[in-house]
């Protein structure tokens, strides 16, 4: 025991020597979070439209009036040159091009359906399909008012529709910030603790320093804990940090309980650095293990869930993330923190998470060598 | 010339020579872009959904198929009452509850009204608007439907939508261009941030600091292998999205490598400049990785698109490139521009490049004289 207690005090002071390490590791997290966490959101406010109106009639301008009036656009460009608004759309200066034909004013008067056309920069498919849904939304409440005006009102109140309301639960306000906070916080958790945890490790191979280690009496586990227990506790005040200034900040809600939320997050430490120094051991140099190392944290962070939604991946990438500790993390501080789930409910989770750890933890225990 | 050609080997066969590495370095890029062309999508697709139908009626009946059958929706439970709905949420598997009213089918015969009621997972809120947007859609085609031939004899518009530039909304047109310009600014800088930390720490550095070189030519011939390198790279990610994703080069090929070179070239000098700043090999590691994965990620307009974001966001992420390279790929790739419409983007990735060049030749002679 006292033998990775003093490893442990030459880590730490190895670790805090390299004055920029021991500051950034406590700053980076933390000043990333509070910069990164409000600029994301997928919620779309506004698209940018321009339009061709060829009829200039009372009606064609009825119908402008309706998209001037929606929140979600802005009806920026007037023109009647179809050069000039596909130069628009290719610059970028605007999303959707509206081009009402002529004698569009005309063949509604009389009674006949008319066509428009709506161009719409699909390169972003989410964004492209919202503004048609949104465009769909808006020319059928102009038809309803021109259903209305046309047939007896008996019969237009006859038409039978479905209506539908809906309700948020945990978030109400769809509050990014909620979704955001804790999944950056274990991203830039995981990116410490992994990279630093395997290149200290693997600095000492390649600097040769590991050799004084591996003539003393020095146990492998003994040795490979001292390269945990610092980070391991490194990240908990991550976290500990991260979440105080979270609550300050954007004012996080805690739902569940943050015993059971900080058990989870040190499962997860250990389960981390485990892989971290596992994949430690194949490197010989820490340029090696930086692009290996990087390489996980990408494909971890990427396939977490945490961006885009768990569910659209494919089957084998859903299957992938079994071992994938960021992903369940993730998963979990949302369910514990916003949704207040109780240990029962964040079981599968945790048992991941265990098993992840333990199995990785003995693997780099096994793999480590004191034989050069 | 020939001292500098020298060097220039020199570092070649430093690379080259630890071929570990080199398979990762070549391997990363590829194997990325197929598992995120995969992988990063916000499509819809079998989202669980729960249902609490207090009706029990045919319409109810025929509405539960139509959202099952969409293809966007499977079920993960029926619920009795309202107590289930907490409890189902919880367990995280279920993004939406849809609630049928008492009576719906005959309300909606006799009042000509009815209404479902969505409650989605708001602790995932892009799934939750897009999963209520989707089921809110398929009510509204059932409402057409029922109605058609009541519409179709009235003076109505139709609007009619073409997709530009990606007609089958694929979300690889919007994720591709992006990992490629993440991908890429990431790995080069990590390669080039750690060649001159590596000599410093080392202490090779004296050897390379009495050499009759000039520290421009030093740091040239540091960034010349890499360059080659990431040039491969790139043209092998390019050959691959074409033929894994089918993302067309509708524009000039030519003026897309040139491109790339020049983002390849701005990203090596940022490598440069960071371990000309940073001490030891994990210090450059920490800043070119740690700090600078997230803001890549999150600020370029990669996954999120700047225009939603506060004000403020937009200035800040206008000093980080690979902003700039995003759109000029996009332009060029999808929407088939020319270099009318990147011109400004090009100059601004140019001027960063002579930027982070001249600091580094700067700060590196300034260590000369120590």
């Amino acid at each position: 025991m006292r033998t990775i207690l003093f490893l442990i005090r030459k880590e730490f002071l190895q670790i805090f020597r390299n004055r920029f390490i021991g500051r950034a590791i406590f700053a980076i997290p933390l000043i990333q979070m509070l910069i990164l966490v409000p600029a994301v959101t997928f919620e779309i406010k506004y698209v940018n439209l321009c339009i061709i109106d060829n009829d200039r009639s009372v009606e064609s301008r009825e119908l402008i009036g309706k998209l001037e009036g929606s929140p979600f656009f802005r009806v920026k460009y007037y023109t009647w040159s179809e050069e000039k608004a596909n130069e628009l759309i290719y610059n970028n200066k605007c999303s959707a091009i509206i081009n009402i034909p002529s004698g569009f004013g005309k063949e509604l008067g009389a009674g006949r359906p008319v066509k428009i056309l709506a161009r719409i920069d699909a390169i972003n498919a989410m964004k492209g399909q919202l503004t048609w849904a949104y465009l769909s939304g808006v020319i059928s409440s102009y038809n309803e008012n021109i259903i209305a005006e046309s047939l007896p009102v008996v019969q237009a109140t006859m038409v039978p529709r479905i209506s539908v309301t809906g309700r948020y639960w945990y978030n109400e306000m769809l509050n990014y910030k909620y979704y955001m906070l804790p999944g950056i916080l274990v991203i830039l958790v995981t990116a410490i603790g992994f990279m630093l945890a395997g290149l200290n490790l693997v600095r000492e191979k390649e600097i040769g320093t590991i050799e004084q280690i591996n003539v003393t009496p020095v146990k492998k586990s003994e040795f490979i804990i001292s390269k945990m227990v610092p980070f391991f506790i490194i990240g908990l005040a991550d976290l500990g940090f991260g979440l105080i200034l979270g609550k300050i900040f954007f004012n996080i809600p805690f739902e569940g309980s943050l015993l059971l939320m900080f058990l989870g997050s040190a499962i997860f430490l250990v389960a981390v650095l485990g892989l971290g120094l596992f994949i430690s051991t194949f490197s010989s140099t820490q340029q090696q293990f930086m692009f290996v190392a990087f390489f996980f944290i990408i494909v971890f962070v990427l396939m977490s869930g945490i961006f885009t939604p768990f569910e659209s991946m494919p089957m084998w990438a859903q299957k992938f993330d079994l071992i994938n500790p960021v992903a369940h993390l993730i998963r979990f501080n949302r369910m514990v923190m916003l949704k207040g789930s109780g240990i029962a409910d964040v079981a599968r989770e945790l048992l991941l998470l265990c098993g992840i750890a333990v199995i990785f933890t003995t693997f780099a225990v096994r793999r480590y060598r004191k034989t050069a | 010339m020939k001292r500098f050609l020298g060097f220039v080997k020199k570092e070649f066969i430093h690379i080259f020579r630890d071929y570990r590495t080199l398979i990762i370095l070549f391997g990363i890029p590829a194997v990325q872009i197929l598992v995120f062309g995969f992988v990063v999508s916000t499509d819809i697709k079998d989202a669980g959904v729960a249902i609490l139908d207090l009706s029990r009626d045919e319409t109810t009946q025929k509405l539960t198929d139509k959202i099952l059958s969409s293809g966007f929706f499977r079920k993960t439970g029926e619920l009795l009452n309202y107590n289930d709905i907490d409890r189902i949420f919880k367990k995280g598997n279920t993004k939406a509850v849809i609630i049928f009213e008492k009576d719906l089918g005959s309300r909606l015969f006799r009042e000509g009204t009815a209404s479902v009621n969505i409650i989605a997972d708001g602790s995932e809120p892009n799934v939750a608007t897009l999963v209520s947007n989707y089921i809110s859609a398929i009510i509204s085609d059932f409402n057409r439907e029922m109605n058609k031939t009541l519409l179709s004899s009235s003076p109505v518009v139709q609007p009619e939508v073409r997709m530009y530039f990606n007609p089958s909304l694929k979300s690889h047109f919007m994720f591709v261009p992006g990992v490629i310009t993440l991908i890429m600014i990431l790995i080069c800088a990590l390669m080039t941030s750690v060649t001159i930390t590596r000599e410093k720490e080392f202490g090779t550095m004296e050897v390379l600091l009495v050499l009759p070189l000039k520290p421009s030519q030093i740091i040239l011939g540091k960034v010349a292998p890499y360059f080659l390198l990431s040039f491969i790279n790139i043209i092998t990610i390019l050959i691959l999205s074409w033929f894994v994703f089918g993302l067309p080069v509708r524009g000039s090929l030519i003026l897309l490598l040139l491109e790339t070179m020049l983002y390849i070239m701005m990203s090596l000098t940022l490598g440069i400049l960071i371990s000309t700043v940073s001490k030891t090999m994990q210090q450059a590691i920490f800043i070119s990785a740690i700090g600078m994965m997230l803001p890549t990620i999150l600020l370029s307009g990669f996954i999120f698109p700047i225009e939603n974001m506060p004000k403020v966001y937009d200035y800040f992420s206008s000093i980080l490139p690979p902003r700039y390279f995003i759109v000029i790929i996009k332009n060029i790739m999808i929407k088939g521009t020319g270099l009318q419409y990147v011109w400004k983007e090009t100059l601004i990735i140019a001027l960063m490049t002579l930027i982070f060049m001249a600091l580094s030749i700067k700060k590196f002679s300034l260590r000369l004289q120590q």
